[in-house]
């Protein structure tokens, strides 16, 4: 039988696993660049700490859980920096984001508004 | 635990399918940066997790090398786009940045 730590780490690593799923999905099939970073701030932060921690976990307090808890720092100091990098470049450069009612399809977005 | 490691792994390469599609065709340059960047993020997860699948968690640092290089590679391919140039703004006519 399987303590209780194993079991959290079990479901820490399989939730992350999901919302790196939920990322990727959207990711590809959102309309639009500012909701496709949304997207994948979702597999950066929340997929890979869930991961990471469920790792940390399984390991113990060992020398890997340290060099997981600095990958964990890396991927939260990084990962935001560069989302909000990326809008404001992109937000600079003239992308305008998309407007509307109806989202999905971008040839009916009234542009008189 | 090798069944949960197996299936966070092939969750992570699916993912990394669906980035890299995302990377081919996207229509401007920075939704290719942006699924570039999530690309090298999950690599660092895959690597994490294939050294645990594989009983070497002497991988970790290897994924820390690439957590820190995948970084400095997304703000260096933005400065690119941005200037066309990797040493910055001293051109007079280029754009304000603020």
């Amino acid at each position: 039988m399987a303590s209780p730590i194993e079991v959290l780490s079990w479901v820490m690593i399989l939730s992350g696993s999901v919302f790196v799923i939920i990322g990727g999905v959207g990711l590809l099939r959102l309309p639009d660049f500012y909701t496709r970073i949304h997207a994948a701030g979702i597999t950066d932060t929340l997929g890979s700490w869930l991961i990471l921690i469920g790792l940390m976990l399984h390991e113990g307090f060992t020398l890997g859980a340290a060099k997981l808890a600095m990958l964990l720092f890396f991927l939260l100091a990084t990962s935001p920096l560069s989302s909000h990098a990326l809008a404001k470049a992109a937000y600079l450069r003239g992308l305008d984001p998309l407007q509307g009612r109806d989202l999905t399809d971008r040839h009916e977005v009234d542009d008189s508004a | 635990m090798t069944g949960v490691f197996a299936a966070a792994t092939a969750a992570i390469l699916v993912c990394m399918g669906l980035t890299l599609t995302r990377s081919i065709a996207g229509p401007t340059v920075f939704d290719r940066i942006l699924a570039v960047n999530s690309f090298g993020t999950k690599t660092v997860l895959l690597i994490a997790l294939i050294g645990y699948l594989s009983g070497r968690p002497d991988f970790l640092d290897l994924a820390l090398v690439y957590a820190l290089m995948n970084f400095i590679g997304t703000i260096a391919a933005m400065k690119f786009t941005r200037f066309g140039d990797l040493a910055g703004m001293e051109d007079e006519d280029s754009e304000e940045l603020y």
